[in-house]
C-alpha cells in the first residue's frame, strides 16, 4: 500500500482506538480530505473529532496545545511544512515548555504532522524542508517519516509517551510504497532494525554485510529512499559498497547505530534536503567527529541544499536540491 | 483584595532589599477583575493567566504560600522553582510569559470540555497589549465558529508596558471581539461588586454552551510595568489612586472592620514571607 494510504489507516486505527485522538488542520474534511488526501474518509467517519479548520496555523497548533493540556491527543496537520514557521512561538514558547516549567504537573503531547520537501516545482514557499529550525528545541522530538519505518509502530509510539512530536512527512512519500524489512530484506538489499531501548528503530540497509562496507551514508525520509537506490546500483554496477543508515527520530538522536555503522567503515556522508549550513548533518558530523575521531579515515561530508531560494523552474531546483546525483558523487568521492 | 495587594507590595519590597531574584509584574489597581471573575467559577473550570497573574492565581486558590515559595524559587514553591512569577501551574489554573499564545490554548481547554459534554468554562485573562497579537483573532474565529465555551477576560490597563492605548491600538476594543459575532460586555470599573455581578452573569452565559463570550473591563495598573520602569504622567497615576479597588469597595465597610481586615492581611502575610524565607 502507498504511504499516503498507510498513513490515513493509522489516523484511521488511532482514531477508533482513542476517543482522545483528534485531527485539526486545514482542508481536511471531506470530500477534499487534505491537500495530499492523508485524511479522505476520517472527518466522516469521525465527525466530531476531525474538524477542517480556517487558515489559521498559530491558533491550529495552540488549541491542540490547550486539548493536549486537558488530557486529549491532537494531531494537527500542516498542509505544507513551509507553514511551521506560522507555529513556531506555540511549538517553542508554549507546547515544549508546559511539562518541564510546570514542574511535570501537566503534559502536552501534541503531534504536528508536516508536509513537507521539494522536487515538486511548487517553489520557494511550498517545496522547503525547514525541520532544522526545529531540531534541538529542549523537550521536542523530530520525527521523519520513511518508506522503511511502519506509522502505525511510529504512531503507536507517539501516542502512548507524552511528549510533543513534529512528524515531517516529504510529500514525494505519499504515493511510494512502503517497503518494510521482511526477513532481513529491502528488496535486494540486506535490512537490519537497530536500536537502542525506548527509542524508535533505525534502519540499515546495505548490499553486502557491513564488514564488506567502505562509507556509512545517514539519510532520512525521501532522502533515504534515493539513498538506496544509489547504493544498490553502485554495488551493483561499480562494486562501491556503503551502509544506508535510516533513522525514523531525527532529533533527539539515536547516535548508537550510526557508531556502530562508522566504526566499521570509517567513513560518513550525511544527506539532508534542507539548506546547507547549522544542519542535522553538520550537528552529525559534529557528535561523529567527538566519538569516533580515532577511527574516521575521512572527514565526514555533510550532503544537504543549496542555501538559498527553492526555484520553481524544474532545472533550477534541481540544480538547488539535493538529488541522487548528489548523493552518488559523495558517495563515490568518500569511497574513492 | 487587599492580601492580593500586600502580597504584591512585599513582594515589590523583597526585590528591592535583594530577597528576590529576576522580575515580576504587579496587578496593583486591577485586584477586583481578579476577584469579581474568579469567584464564580468551581471545580472543572479552568484559568489562563499571563505574566501579570499573581491576583488571578491568589484569587483562584488562595495558595499564597506555594506562590510565595515559587517566586523566591524554591523547591517547595508551586512549580518548584522552575516557572517563578509568570509561569504558574496548580490544579484549574495556569499561566505563561507570552502574550497571545494562552488565548488559543485555553480555547483548546474550552474544546476538551465541549468534546467531554460537560458544563466546565475555560477562563483567559488578556491585556489591551495581547491585542496586538494576531493567533488571539485567529482564536477569535475558530471559537465563535465551533461554540467553545471560551470566556476572554480582557483587562484593559490603558498602558501596554510604556506605550498608552491611543499608540497601540487602532479603531474599537469591543468591535475587535464583536467582528466575530462574540458577545462582548464592556464596563469601566473598579468597583468588586459592580464586577462581580457582571462576571457572574458572562460566566454563567459561557457555561449555559452559546458560545465564547469577551468581558472587557477598563481598569488601571498603578504600578509601574514590571519593577521601577515607568514614565507615565505623575498627575494620571495619582489621580486613578482616588479610585483604586480598596478605595472604593473599601467605603462601604466600616472602620472596625476595615482595621480588622488590615491585621488579618498582616499577620498572615508575616506568616507566609517568614514562612517561605526558611525554606530550603
Amino acid at each position: 500500500m502507498i504511504f499516503a494510504k498507510e498513513l490515513n489507516d493509522t489516523l484511521r486505527g488511532a482514531l477508533g482506538d482513542d476517543r482522545r485522538v483528534v485531527l485539526l488542520g486545514e482542508d481536511i474534511a471531506d470530500p477534499y480530505g487534505g491537500a495530499f488526501k492523508v485524511t479522505r474518509g476520517l472527518s466522516t467517519a469521525f465527525p466530531q473529532r476531525v474538524r477542517t479548520t480556517p487558515i489559521s496555523e498559530g491558533a491550529i497548533a495552540g488549541i491542540s496545545a490547550g486539548l493536549a493540556l486537558a488530557g486529549y491527543r491532537p494531531i494537527a496537520e500542516v498542509m505544507f511544512g513551509d507553514f511551521l514557521t506560522l507555529m513556531f512561538d506555540q511549538v517553542v514558547n508554549h507546547i515544549t515548555k508546559y511539562q518541564a516549567m510546570y514542574a511535570e504537573q501537566a503534559t502536552c503531547p501534541v503531534i504536528i504532522r508536516a508536509a513537507t520537501g521539494g522536487h515538486r516545482g511548487y517553489g520557494p514557499t511550498h517545496s522547503q524542508s525547514l525541520e532544522k529550525h526545529f531540531l534541538g528545541v529542549p523537550h521536542l522530538r523530530v520525527v521523519a517519516a520513511s518508506l522503511y519505518h511502519d506509522p502505525r509502530t511510529v504512531f503507536t509510539d507517539f501516542l502512548s509517551r507524552d511528549e510533543p512530536v513534529l512528524y515531517v512527512e516529504h510529500k514525494l512519500l505519499y504515493p511510494q510504497h512502503v517497503t518494510l524489512p521482511v526477513n532481513g530484506r529491502v528488496g535486494d538489499l540486506i535490512a537490519s532494525s537497530d536500536a537502542s531501548p525506548g527509542m524508535l528503530p533505525t534502519i540499515r540497509l546495505s548490499a553486502v554485510p557491513v564488514e564488506d562496507c567502505s562509507v556509512s551514508v545517514l539519510a532520512y525520509g525521501y532522502q533515504a529512499m534515493l539513498a538506496a537506490q544509489v547504493i544498490e546500483r553502485l554495488a551493483v554496477e561499480e562494486e562501491i559498497f556503503a551502509e544506508l543508515i535510516v533513522p525514523a527520530q531525527i532529533a533527539p538522536m539515536d547516535w548508537a547505530p550510526v557508531e556502530r555503522s562508522v566504526s566499521v567503515t570509517g567513513r560518513l556522508v550525511t544527506v539532508e534536503e534542507g539548506a546547507d549550513g547549522w544542519s542535522w548533518g553538520s550537528e552529525a558530523a559534529s557528535v561523529i567527529s567527538r566519538r569516533l575521531f580515532g577511527r574516521l579515515g575521512r572527514p565526514v561530508d555533510v550532503v544537504a541544499s543549496e542555501p538559498t531560494i527553492i526555484p520553481s523552474s524544474k532545472t533550477k531546483e534541481a540544480d538547488v536540491l539535493v538529488g541522487s546525483a548528489r548523493i552518488e558523487a559523495a558517495i563515490r568521492a568518500a569511497a574513492a | 483584595m487587599r492580601f492580593i495587594r500586600r502580597f504584591e507590595e512585599t513582594l515589590l519590597q523583597l526585590f528591592e532589599e535583594g530577597a528576590l531574584n529576576g522580575t515580576t509584574h504587579a496587578c496593583i489597581g486591577q485586584e477586583a477583575d481578579a476577584v469579581a471573575v474568579t469567584e464564580h467559577l468551581t471545580a472543572g473550570d479552568h484559568i489562563f493567566s499571563n505574566h501579570r497573574c499573581h491576583g488571578h492565581y491568589l484569587a483562584h486558590s488562595g495558595d499564597a504560600l506555594g506562590l510565595m515559595a515559587e517566586i523566591m524559587g524554591k523547591e517547595a514553591g508551586v512549580c518548584r522553582g522552575m516557572g517563578g512569577s509568570q509561569h504558574i501551574c496548580a490544579p484549574g489554573f495556569k499561566s505563561n510569559g507570552v502574550q497571545g499564545g494562552i488565548v488559543p490554548n485555553a480555547a483548546g481547554i474550552a474544546m476538551a470540555n465541549q468534546l467531554d459534554g460537560n458544563t466546565a468554562v475555560s477562563v483567559v485573562f488578556i491585556g489591551d497589549g495581547t491585542l496586538g497579537e494576531g493567533v488571539v483573532y485567529e482564536t477569535l474565529n475558530m471559537a465563535a465558529l465551533w461554540k467553545l465555551p471560551l470566556l476572554v477576560v480582557c483587562e484593559d490597563n490603558r498602558w501596554a508596558q510604556s506605550t498608552p492605548v491611543a499608540a497601540n491600538l487602532a479603531g474599537d476594543m469591543a468591535a475587535r471581539f464583536a467582528a466575530f459575532g462574540v458577545p462582548v460586555r464592556e464596563v469601566d470599573s473598579t468597583d468588586v461588586a459592580e464586577l462581580s455581578t457582571i462576571a457572574g452573569e458572562e460566566i454563567a452565559a459561557v457555561r449555559s454552551g452559546d458560545g465564547p463570550r469577551v468581558l472587557l473591563i477598563h481598569t488601571y495598573r498603578l504600578c509601574h510595568h514590571s519593577k521601577s520602569d515607568d514614565e507615565r504622567p505623575q498627575e494620571e497615576i495619582d489621580a486613578h489612586w482616588l479610585v483604586e479597588p480598596l478605595v472604593v469597595h473599601g467605603r462601604r465597610l466600616d472602620d472596625i472592620d476595615r482595621l480588622r481586615i488590615d491585621d488579618e492581611v498582616e499577620t498572615a502575610l508575616s506568616e507566609v514571607v517568614a514562612t517561605a524565607r526558611a525554606l530550603a
